[in-house]
Parts: C-alpha cells; structure tokens; sequence
C-alpha cells in the first residue's frame, strides 16, 4: 500500500517536474540563447515524463489500464507518422492530373456537387473524383518509357536473384562443410569487405566496367550485383546448423561434394535461401546509385533512376503523376514484403550474429 | 564442433568458392587497391589518361575547406542521426515487445518504410516538409504554431529534416534487431528484480539496457558506417543546400566524380572518407573492449 502511494506521488512529480521545466524552458525562450541547450533540457524533460508513465503504470488496478491505452496511443501515432505519408501518396496520385497540393484536410479525391430539389434548395454534397487515367498517363508516357523502366528492373532483378543464389551458396559450401587452409582468412575477406566497401569501390568499379565495354548495357547493371557478401555469410552462419553426420553417411554412401550440396544442403535451407533471396530482391530493385552511374541511355535505366528523371522533368508542379509514379515503383515492393517479411526478421537477426 | 568431421578437399573447395571469389577480387577488393591507385593521378574521367601526381590529391583534399565542410556535415549528421535512430528503434522495440493484441501488425507497418524505394520516399518527405500545406507545418498549424518555414530549404533546419527523416523510417531493422535482443534476455533477471520490489524504470536501466550491450554495439557500428556515406537522400531532396549545410561526403564525392569528372581528386577523398569510417569504427570496437572489461572486473 505504501509503495502504491508513493509510486502514484513520484510518478505524477516526475511528470509535472518534466512539463513544468520543458513549459518554462520553451516560455522563457531559452532557444533565443542555444537551440542545443532547449533540445537537451527537453530530451531530459522527455526522460523524465516516461519515467513518470512507467511509475504510474506500476501502481495497481488502474496501472496496467493506462499501461495499455498509452502504448496503442504511441504504437498508432507512429504508425501515422510513418505510413500516413504513404495513404497521401494513393489520395493524391487519383487527384486530377497538374491540380496543386491541397490543403491536409482536403486530401480526401472528392469534388462537391451543388443539386437542387424541387423547391429550389440547393445541396451541397460530395462524390468521389478518381483519376485513374493518371496511371495510365505514366504507364504510356510518351517522354519516359515506364513499361521498359518496369521490365528492365524485372529482368535485372531476377536475373541477380538467381545468380546471387547460386553462386554464394556454392561459396558458404565451400565455407561451412569443406576444409582447406586460409579458409578463415578467406571467409574475414568476404565480411570485411561487407563494412568497407563503400563509396570507395565506386569509381574503380565504375572504370572496370568501362574497361570492359560493359557501361550502358544489361551487364552493368547484373554482374556487380551476382555475389554478395552479406549473403555468403547469412548462408554460412546457416549451413553451420546442418549436422555434419549428414555429409558423413552421404560420403559413405559415395556421394560427391556436388551431390552433398545440390541433394542435402539446398533442399535443407530453404528458409536460408528465402531469407538471402528476399534480400537481393529488395537490394537489386531499389538500386539507385549502381544504375545511375553505369547507364546513361533512357532504354537501359531501372525504376528507382526513371523515378528520379521522372521527378526532375516534371518539376515540382504534377504532384498528381508523380506520386502515381512512385506508386508504381512500390507496388511490387510492397507486395513482396507482404509474403517475405518473416524472412526479413530471420535474415536481420542472423546477420547480426558475428 | 564441425570443423573436427569437415572434409579436407581444397580442391572441391576452391571450385565452390571461385565464382563468389572472383567476384569480390574484381568488384571490392581489387577496386580498393585501384582506387588508391587511380588517387595517385590527376585524372579526368572523360578525357582519360592522366599525369602522376603523387600525393598532391591527398594535399589539396585536406587543404580543401569544402571537403572539410562535407566531413563536418557527414559527422554533424552521424552524431544526429545515429543516437536518435539508435533510441527511436529500442524505444520501438520495447513497444511492440508488449503482448498485446495486434502488435505483429505495428512491426509489420514500421517496418514497412524501410523497404520501400528511396526515391519514392524522397519524394513523399520533399512533400512532408513542403512550407506550404506540408505535413509539418499543417500538423504545427493545428497544435497553434503556424510557420511556413521551408525545412530544407532553411540553414537551421535543413539537416534536423534529413535526420528526422533517416530516423524515422529506419526504424525497422533496428526495431528488429532490439527484439531479438530482447528475447536473449533470461527471464529470471526480470523475476529476481521484481521479487526485489524494482520500479520500471530502474529494471530497464540495470538489466534491459545492459544486456542489451552486443545488440546495441552492432546497431551503433552499422548505422555509423551507413550514416557517414548518405547519399540518396541528400541528392534528391536538399543537393547539399542551402549554402553547402547538408552537403555531406557522400555527396561531395558523388559530385567531384560524376560531375565535375575529376575522378582522381574523387578516389582521393573517398579513400579519405574510407579511413575516417575504419578509424571509428576501430574506436567503437575500442570502447566497446573496454566496456566489456569493466564488466567482468565488477
């Protein structure tokens, strides 16, 4: 009973210290003297007001009630924050083609209709107004080919996918179930490489596809993306968990390395292989950087680049189509997402193994 | 262990790995050494061949106050970026670890953003951040401030803009990663202190955060990597305005290469750019050994 009463005295100091300091920092205009000094003092003020919430959420019978209301109110406040932008984008994309950018709370694609009844009172009331026509404005836009855009970025992207597959699974075998010197110096290239290679790999890289004639065309945009670090270890750390007796009785048996890998590893990892998968899917579709460098013709540019010639040539002005346009280029993303994300939890969770 | 019944083949071995192999010789480690090859020449990318110079791209890239400007800005930012999205992901995960009902549908949407395409999301934040019927703004207008300042397009503000954004919508991979943290956590830890009558807010930061001390080292190393080399976001939203405020390395070197095509200057500075990253990162790996030291003498 005694912690009860002093639980509910802390935590409501704890909350009104914390308002009452953030009130009087901003009231008195501590940011004319340090906008740093104001975000400190309320970021303090902040800690101090969730420490008050979590005191409060401790007191019985009515703790965990508030416990409860505060985080749906949190989690849903995020979730606008984060998605509300992305409903904005389907509204406006079915406004009428050039219209600028409403206000907030006309977002809604709807135009009001006067109508007047048989004693001459008008109504005021709202129907629906969906421009669909946007999306057929940007499928066949006749100054940037979308549907080549589309299929170049499917080609491109499926084309790494299946490589990327192939041939790091081959090397996290070679990795995980053989043995040879230098194999963990070996192994350390592969996830050094992972941190460092950055920027800095840009230009070289950018160089040896000139050297080999390759700027501009379908395998500059495939072969530097058919190898990845991260999923030569992401199908390593994998391998490891399939017990080696496995390989011993197929050895037995007579069975070759190739049968071992293409027989008992592959069809065992699945789950791994989704996981690598999923991740060059996403890595290969949203590119932005690789395809912008090493193409330059308007036949051999990915969505992402087309998106962002897109936004340039039409200016700031046709909020409307260019919003349809990066629907357009989310759509399949989004889509994916929806069937692969459990693989996006595994694969985050194993890289982070080390 | 399985290194004990692993097969000793070399041979079948080196035909697994060759194909990956080759492709990380000739697309990162090869291009490491070739970039501080090519820094050693004054060079244009169009024209072609250059001249030697030696070291004088490394001299005039560290009397260069411009590419000073851009580390400033790339560490302002790191320093912004990488603690705010470090908390806003714990904060998050900490959230959605509750079991409540529906809380697999607020991972799934957070998560969403991370996902999706940079530019598309570019574009929308251009908009969010628009002075006029911006979501900001409208949203300040509502709460009783009405401004109609142009985020980024304004010298206070322009930077705090790129950080919200990266913060917010890289909350999902961080979010993820704090949960599985959260999950290795023994249970009885939790029991012991709440037998021992210990508030919340003490739990979480004498045995929630500490244990969570590998989960957070690797969030904070990654994000530094990633945020020290930003790139999309600054090309489609600010082009390093206003006067040069958001103009980070990323961008700076995007731009001295494929803009200006003085391709030897550009390896010189992202070569600079590349040690600066591996000496943080050495230090963070630094701090966190001495970390782990004080641990285990208490």
């Amino acid at each position: 009973m005694i912690t009860t009463l002093a639980r509910l005295r802390d935590g409501t100091l704890l909350i009104l210290a914390g308002l009452g300091v953030a009130y009087a920092a901003v009231r008195f205009g501590l940011a004319s003297t340090s906008g740093w000094l104001l975000g400190l003092v309320l970021v303090v003020c902040l800690l101090a007001v969730i420490s008050g919430i979590a005191t409060l959420t401790e007191v019985p019978v009515f703790g965990p009630f508030l416990r409860i209301v505060l985080s749906y109110a949190a989690m849903t406040a995020l979730a606008a924050i984060l998605i509300g932008p992305m409903v904005w984008m389907l509204l406006i994309s079915l406004h009428p083609p050039k219209s600028p950018i409403p206000p907030l709370n006309e977002t809604l694609p709807v135009t009001s209709v006067e109508t007047k009844d048989a004693r001459g009172k008008v109504y005021t009331s709202v129907k629906p107004d969906l421009h669909w026509e946007n999306y057929d404005t940007v499928l066949n836009s006749p100054t940037l080919p979308v549907r080549r855009f589309f299929l170049n970025t499917l080609f491109v992207t499926v084309s790494i996918v299946v490589l990327q597959l192939l041939i790091t699974s081959a090397a996290a075998y070679g990795l995980s179930r053989l043995r040879f010197k230098s194999r963990e110096l070996v192994f350390w290239m592969f996830v050094g490489s992972m941190m460092f290679a950055g920027t800095v790999t840009q230009i070289p890289v950018y160089l040896i596809l000139r050297s080999f004639g390759w700027l501009d065309t379908y395998w500059a945009l495939i072969v530097p993306g058919i190898s990845s670090s991260f999923a030569v270890f992401l199908l390593r750390q994998s391998f490891l968990q399939i017990p080696f007796e496995l390989d011993e009785a197929a050895r037995i048996d007579g069975a070759g390395d190739w049968t071992i890998y293409s027989k008992i590893i592959m069809p065992l990892s699945k789950a791994a292989l989704a996981t690598a998968g999923t991740f060059a899917f996403f890595g290969a579709w949203t590119d932005f950087m690789g395809p912008l460098i090493y193409t330059n013709s308007t036949e051999m540019r990915t969505l992402e680049v087309g998106l962002s010639v897109f936004k340039n040539s039409y200016g700031g002005g046709n909020w409307p189509l260019q919003m349809t346009a990066a629907l357009i280029v989310m759509a399949p993303l989004l889509i994916v997402f929806l069937f692969a994300q459990r693989f996006f939890v595994k694969g985050i969770q194993l890289g982070s193994i080390k | 262990m399985g290194e004990r019944v692993t097969a000793r083949r070399p041979k079948a071995a080196w035909f697994f790995i060759a194909p990956a192999f080759v492709h990380l010789l000739v697309f990162a480690l090869i291009p490491i050494g070739y970039a501080l090859y090519i820094s050693l020449f004054k060079m244009h990318l169009v024209k072609g061949e250059g001249k030697f110079v030696g070291g004088f791209n490394y001299r005039y890239t560290l009397a260069d106050s411009d590419f000073w400007n851009a580390m400033w800005n790339s560490a302002r930012y790191a320093l912004m970026s990488v603690p705010i999205g470090m908390a806003l992901g714990l904060a998050v995960a900490l959230l959605v670890n509750q079991k409540l009902r529906g809380v697999t549908i607020f991972r799934t949407l957070y998560y969403i953003p991370s996902i999706a395409s940079s530019i598309a999301i570019a574009m929308l934040w251009i908009y969010v951040y628009l002075p006029q019927n911006g979501m900001v703004n409208t949203v300040l207008g509502w709460l009783g401030i009405t401004t109609q300042t142009d985020f980024l397009n304004n010298m206070t503000w322009a930077m705090w803009a790129l950080v919200a954004m990266a913060a917010l919508n890289g909350i999902g991979p961080k979010m993820i990663l704090f949960l599985a943290g959260l999950v290795n956590i023994p249970p009885e830890l939790y029991e012991a202190a709440s037998l021992d009558g210990a508030s919340r807010t003490r739990t979480f930061w004498r045995i929630t955060l500490p244990m969570l001390a590998p989960t957070t080292f690797f969030v904070m190393v990654t994000s530094t990597i990633g945020a020290m080399q930003l790139f999309a976001p600054v090309y489609l939203m600010t082009k390093g305005g206003p006067e040069g405020s958001t103009d980070v390395v990323g961008y700076h070197i995007y731009r001295e290469a494929w803009v200006q095509f003085n391709t030897g200057l550009a390896a010189a500075q992202s070569f600079i750019l590349l040690a600066v990253i591996a000496v943080i990162t050495l230090g963070q790996f630094k701090l966190q050994a001495n970390q782990l030291r004080g641990y285990s003498a208490s």
